[in-house]
């Protein structure tokens, strides 16, 4: 077990001779072994607290999944959202729901679950004074213009949408009708919070108190969490392992390293340039499975010179200008999709994905899009410059890739080139200040499996995401209907309507579907990837 | 002991020693006697051909490179050696051989100017700081700590991402910023110690002025720390500039440098080893020569050996 | 002696002033952090309104820089983003860093100078050219890739160490990434060694003892080599807090949880909470390291006094 070797490491005290460190390595997996062993996986320190409404991103993300569970569930699989705390939700015109909340179910601290543990969480995430990062996913239901004004402070200490009717059930009344709302509640923002949350709230966020199938048990800020299987969590998604020790690594690469070496059960985010060794490291125990992302360019419609009458032609020209193809397999090994839509493979096509339905625009052209470019004027300024920012992930490699590509098709060394900036922060405030004359990287993870989700924040007229000011009233209307739209099937082909107008107008170039990408040691079974690229700890199994 | 140090010694005077200085031949100042003997110094001439190779090529890279370093086939990424394509190619599919001499531009220029600044600024201020000693040391010694705690790469991020330029000055401005107070510091303990010999006193007493007791007896006794740092930070200059491109705020696309190449090769020295070994060499080479030069000018300058 | 050295203590306190404001406006001068905490989304306007003022990042930065001093002479080193005190994080990153700087150091000390004594009594040998080579690879292959390299071959190729170090970091597992820290240091700690002895063993004094008939060995250590340490003591005084700040590269490639990888993560997110704290701590490291080599001066060198 890996304590084990610790302490006989630390046992070797201050060694003089290099060799004598070869005491480390070896030991690796739970000692435990079956149903009590313990997996150990890598992790990033968390950006923000882990509240669950202030987590934005997978690191913090992957603990909430495992000790939450909200009124519905995203199955693992096919992304599907069922009822899980949720009794019924029910409503008749789409804008005014009833929740029944199921009964038995607890917090690990014994406390019972009612319809009072979700208003008062969804309460506490839309507060302004909260600080909550995820606020705007309760900016549906009623009354948030009041909790959560645009400036100023709030008006209101409560949602007015929200009203407890009794222990088991509670009513939600939102400001437009949005068919697929129940839809979202699977995301952590929607789970209940039990009373310990807002009565010792420091206590709380030190070692935090879910009802998920695992339970804190000892939380090392920047260093590591140890997750213990919850003997009596209620649901069928009982955890087949005996706990989770999350590492906090400094870098992918080395976690990726600690995995070949036997130190680490599973790396989630295993690094573009040991792709290509993966298939010889690890074998079959590799997965690479599509996640809810999409990859994109944005341009800077505030800006005159993109916002023309041929600006249409140039931006179609330069999206088949780009050999997304050969990027994606020399670039990210086949870990990234050539895109053919806005959305994601994970939709699914009852969900609304479909494949090839930007046509010719997002295929490879050289000739049509040299010519199209120089139909639409050119490029603006004669240069094309793509920011991104260097600090994180491989961003230098494919935005290299792409701007050689386009300068292959304009016959032009100059006609594209890379602008990094060093920090993220700071390149997240040029593109928010609207400061970026040119295009920049943009990448949309999706909140939930929808294709609204896909579609609306990032490109409806002022919506939360659409960085680059893009506009259309049409695009604006189809959204509207299909929101309205109490047929499933009927509002997601009144969204994929929507979508042409993207095809036409081309606002952002899709340029690939990211996967998830793990690795895993020979010690664990059964490990898989959900719509979000976080595995499924639940499901792993220890020989 | 004596062997060693006794054939050390005469190892060292095989170039232009005292026997070619006839008596009737006028007394010369150090640094012509210098000179003299680096023109007799094997060691002297070969990294001087080096170097003018390498500026040669920094000026015309095309005499020796007739493709485009920028003109680059994704298809052939991380190949190996290929005809007409000697190297190999990059991770991006440019040719290595092209990049790696078009690269010699900027590295060079970075290296030789950013060593130039950073000796002379670090140099004359640590010098003077040691020399004269008092308030002007203490100042400029908590100066040199302050600018030891900014973090470089921090400081990078500040200084150059307001920059838009797109040349290697910025880049050699901020290295020189700061690099010299290292400098300065060897500098400052060199010339203590040189102050305290016997001939410094003996021309103090004589009455000499400061200036000539600084230029004279002082400079050539405290130079070699100083040139021994600043022929290795030549190397570590160039790779400096990688870890500023790697961060977007050293030279911007599409500058081609090795230290961006080296950088980007670095990811892939399971696959692709060729990529790093082909710019890191030629940086091995230009440092090589600079620690060659360096140590021939210490020992062209060092009266002892006369 | 003890007056100089008040005197120095005494100058630490601009120095400490001067630093923390520069750094404090070298952090504002890089921007709002605050984008960068909402993912690739923008931030609502009112949340990221919210999250300035309790950071105080909408009071003018004079105002901030006073706040911030104010709390530090309470202790108060302020709050990371992630909600973790910057005290916090101090006492887990110091003692890691420190060790790791204690093992660099150590080998800068004994590879290094035994290196540079050998070459320097050897100039032009085989073992001159030798180390000389050795030297330059040091130089022109980056950190990053010696230190994967490193990694690789003894941690996966050959299974000798841990490629990674745990969140303890005892000594034992700090060898193999001390090395690859100190091995650019090592560079130029070899060739300054390597002039120094050669200037000096064609001294006067030099020759004088060896004339006594003095042991070789007794020469080159009581006469050549403390001679020759000037320089060298220098440099690895300046080194010192090079290192403990410095070490981003290593730390990151090891998985040390150490100074630089704070550092380098509070520059990245911009929190200047975290880094001028750190940089704060390191340059008072600095001034510590630097006032022991003057010091040394007058113990190597006996003709340089301080009054």
């Amino acid at each position: 077990m890996r304590g084990a070797t610790q302490t006989k490491c630390a046992a070797c005290a201050v060694v003089v001779a290099l060799a004598a460190t070869a005491c480390g390595g070896g030991g690796s997996g739970g000692g435990g072994g079956g149903a009590n062993g313990i997996v150990s996986s890598s992790w990033g320190d968390p950006q923000n607290p882990l509240e669950p409404a202030n987590t934005n991103e997978v690191q913090g993300g992957k603990v909430l999944d495992m000790i939450f569970r909200g009124l519905k569930r995203y199955d693992p699989k096919t992304g599907a959202a069922t009822d899980l705390l949720a009794e019924k939700i029910e409503t008749k015109d789409n804008q005014n729901f009833t929740v029944t909340v199921k009964d038995g179910w607890t917090f690990s601290n014994g406390e019972k679950i009612t319809a009072k543990s979700f208003v008062d969480a969804w309460n506490y995430g839309a507060q302004l004074k909260n600080n909550q990062k995820n606020a705007y996913f309760f900016g549906y239901i009623d009354g948030y213009s009041k909790v959560h004004p645009d400036s100023g402070s709030a008006s209101a200490a409560t949602l007015s949408g929200l009203k407890v009717l009794n222990d088991k059930t509670f009513t939600v009344k939102l400001s437009q009708k949005f068919s697929l709302w129940p839809d979202t509640l699977g995301y952590p923002a929607f789970a209940p919070l039990p009373k310990a949350f807002f009565t010792d709230h420091a206590a709380w966020v030190a070692k935090p108190i879910g009802n998920g199938p695992y339970t804190v048990d000892k939380y090392t800020k920047g260093s590591s969490m140890n997750l213990r299987k919850w003997d009596k969590y209620p649901g069928d998604d009982k955890a087949q392992n005996g706990g989770i020790d999350l590492k906090v690594y400094t870098d992918n690469n080395t976690a990726y390293t600690d995995l070949t070496a036997g130190n680490l059960d599973l790396v989630d985010d295993v690094p573009a340039s040991q792709l290509k060794n993966v298939k010889a490291d690890l074998g079959d125990r590799y997965i690479n499975t599509p996640a809810g992302i999409i990859q994109t360019l944005a341009f800077p419609f505030y800006d005159k010179k993109w916002d023309t009458p041929g600006g249409v032609k140039v931006r179609q020209g330069l999206s088949m200008a780009i050999n997304r193809q050969q990027i994606t397999d020399q670039i990210f090994q086949k870990t990234r999709t050539p895109a053919s839509d806005w959305t994601s493979p994970v939709l699914g096509e009852a969900g609304g994905f479909k494949k090839g339905l930007c046509g010719a625009p997002c295929e490879y052209n050289a000739a049509n899009a040299k010519k199209l470019i120089q139909e639409g004027g050119g490029i603006p300024g004669g240069q094309l410059k793509i920011s991104y920012n260097g600090d994180t992930g491989s961003h230098k490699e494919w935005v290299d890739a792409v701007c050689n590509s386009i300068n292959k098709v304009m016959g032009n060394n100059k006609a594209c080139v890379g602008a990094p900036v060093g920090t993220f922060a700071d390149f997240r405030s040029q593109v928010s200040q609207q400061k970026l004359t040119g295009a920049w990287r943009a990448g949309w993870q999706m909140d939930y499996p929808l294709i609204q989700n896909f579609l609306q924040p990032v490109y409806y007229t002022d919506a939360s995401s659409n960085d680059g000011k893009w506009s259309n009233k049409e695009f604006d209307g189809l959204v509207d209907k299909a929101n309205a739209e109490s047929d499933k099937a009927k509002a997601v082909s009144t969204f994929q309507d929507a979508e042409k107008v993207l095809v036409a107008q081309m606002p952002v170039i899709p340029l690939w579907y990211q996967n998830g990408s793990a690795g895993y040691s020979e010690n664990i079974t059964d490990v898989s990837l959900n719509q979000f690229s976080v595995p499924v700890y639940e499901q792993i199994k220890v020989k | 002991m004596d062997l060693a140090l006794e054939e050390g010694t005469t190892l060292e005077r095989t170039p232009g020693g005292p026997e070619g200085t006839g008596p009737a031949e006028k007394p010369r100042s150090l640094w012509s006697d210098a000179w003299r003997d680096l023109r007799r110094n094997p060691v002297f001439i070969i990294s001087a051909l080096i170097i003018l190779f390498l500026v040669i090529i920094s000026i015309w890279p095309s005499l020796i490179a007739d493709q485009d370093p920028l003109n680059c086939d994704l298809a052939k990424a991380q190949q190996g050696s290929q005809p007409g394509h000697p190297f190999g190619f990059d991770g991006q599919g440019c040719d290595v051989y092209t990049r790696t001499v078009y690269g010699a531009r900027n590295s060079v220029t970075v290296g030789v100017c950013s060593t130039l600044g950073v000796t002379l600024l670090g140099g004359v201020l640590g010098g003077l700081a040691g020399f004269f000693g008092g308030l002007s040391d203490s100042i400029l010694s908590r100066v040199t700590d302050v600018f030891f705690g900014i973090p470089v790469v921090l400081g990078g991020l500040v200084f150059l991402s307001v920059v838009t330029s797109s040349t290697v000055w910025p880049v050699i401005g901020f290295i020189v910023l700061l690099g010299w107070p290292q400098i300065a510091r060897i500098a400052r303990g060199s010339v203590i110690t040189a102050k305290q010999n016997d001939y410094v006193q003996a021309a103090r007493a004589l009455g000499a002025s400061n200036t000539r007791m600084m230029l004279r007896h002082i400079t050539p006794n405290a130079i070699a720390p100083v040139i021994v740092v600043a022929t290795i930070a030549l190397g570590t200059y160039i790779s400096l500039e990688a870890t500023l491109s790697f961060l977007g705020v050293g030279l911007k696309p599409p500058a081609v440098s090795w230290g961006i190449d080296i950088s980007a090769a670095s990811q892939y020295i399971r696959n692709a080893p060729h990529m790093l070994l082909w710019p890191a060499g030629a940086l091995a080479v230009t440092v090589l020569a600079f620690i060659m030069l360096g140590d021939a000018v210490r020992d062209a300058l060092d009266p002892k050996l006369r | 002696m003890g007056r100089y050295v008040i005197r120095r203590l005494l100058q630490m306190i601009p120095v400490f002033f001067g630093t923390t404001l520069l750094i404090f406006l070298m952090v504002n001068v890089m921007g709002d952090p605050i984008a960068g905490l909402c993912g690739d989304r923008q931030c609502d306007p009112a949340t990221a309104a919210q999250l300035r003022s309790e950071f105080g990042l909408d009071k003018p930065v004079w105002q901030q820089y006073l706040t911030y001093m104010g709390n530090v002479f309470t202790g108060d080193f302020g709050t990371a983003f992630n909600g973790q005190k910057v005290t916090e994080l101090m006492a887990t990153a110091f003692p890691i860093t420190i060790r790791l700087t204690i093992v660099a150091i150590v080998f800068e000390i004994v590879i290094g100078i035994s290196l540079g004594v050998v070459t320097g009594l050897r100039r032009g040998r085989p073992v001159d050219t030798t180390v000389l080579i050795l030297t330059l690879v040091v130089i022109s292959i980056p950190t990053f890739v010696t230190g994967l390299l490193l990694q690789l071959l003894l941690g996966v190729e050959w299974g000798i160490i841990k490629p990674s170090v745990s969140s303890e970091a005892p000594f034992n597992e700090l060898l193999v990434p001390g090395l690859v820290l100190a091995s650019v240091s090592l560079a130029y700690v070899t060739r300054l060694t390597r002039t120094s002895i050669a200037e000096n063993a064609r001294a006067d004094y030099v020759r004088t003892a060896v004339a006594k008939g003095l042991p070789r060995r007794r020469v080159v250590i009581r006469h050549l080599l403390r001679n020759s340490l000037i320089p060298v003591v220098t440099f690895i005084g300046t080194d010192v807090g090079a290192l403990m700040g410095g070490a981003i590269v290593t730390e990151r490639i090891f998985n040390i949880h150490g100074v630089g990888f704070q550092l380098y993560q509070g520059i990245l997110r911009q929190n200047s909470q975290t880094v001028v704290g750190f940089v704060t701590i390191l340059v008072l490291v600095f001034l510590a390291a630097n006032l022991l080599v003057d010091l040394l001066y007058a113990v190597l060198d006996p003709r340089i006094r301080y009054a």
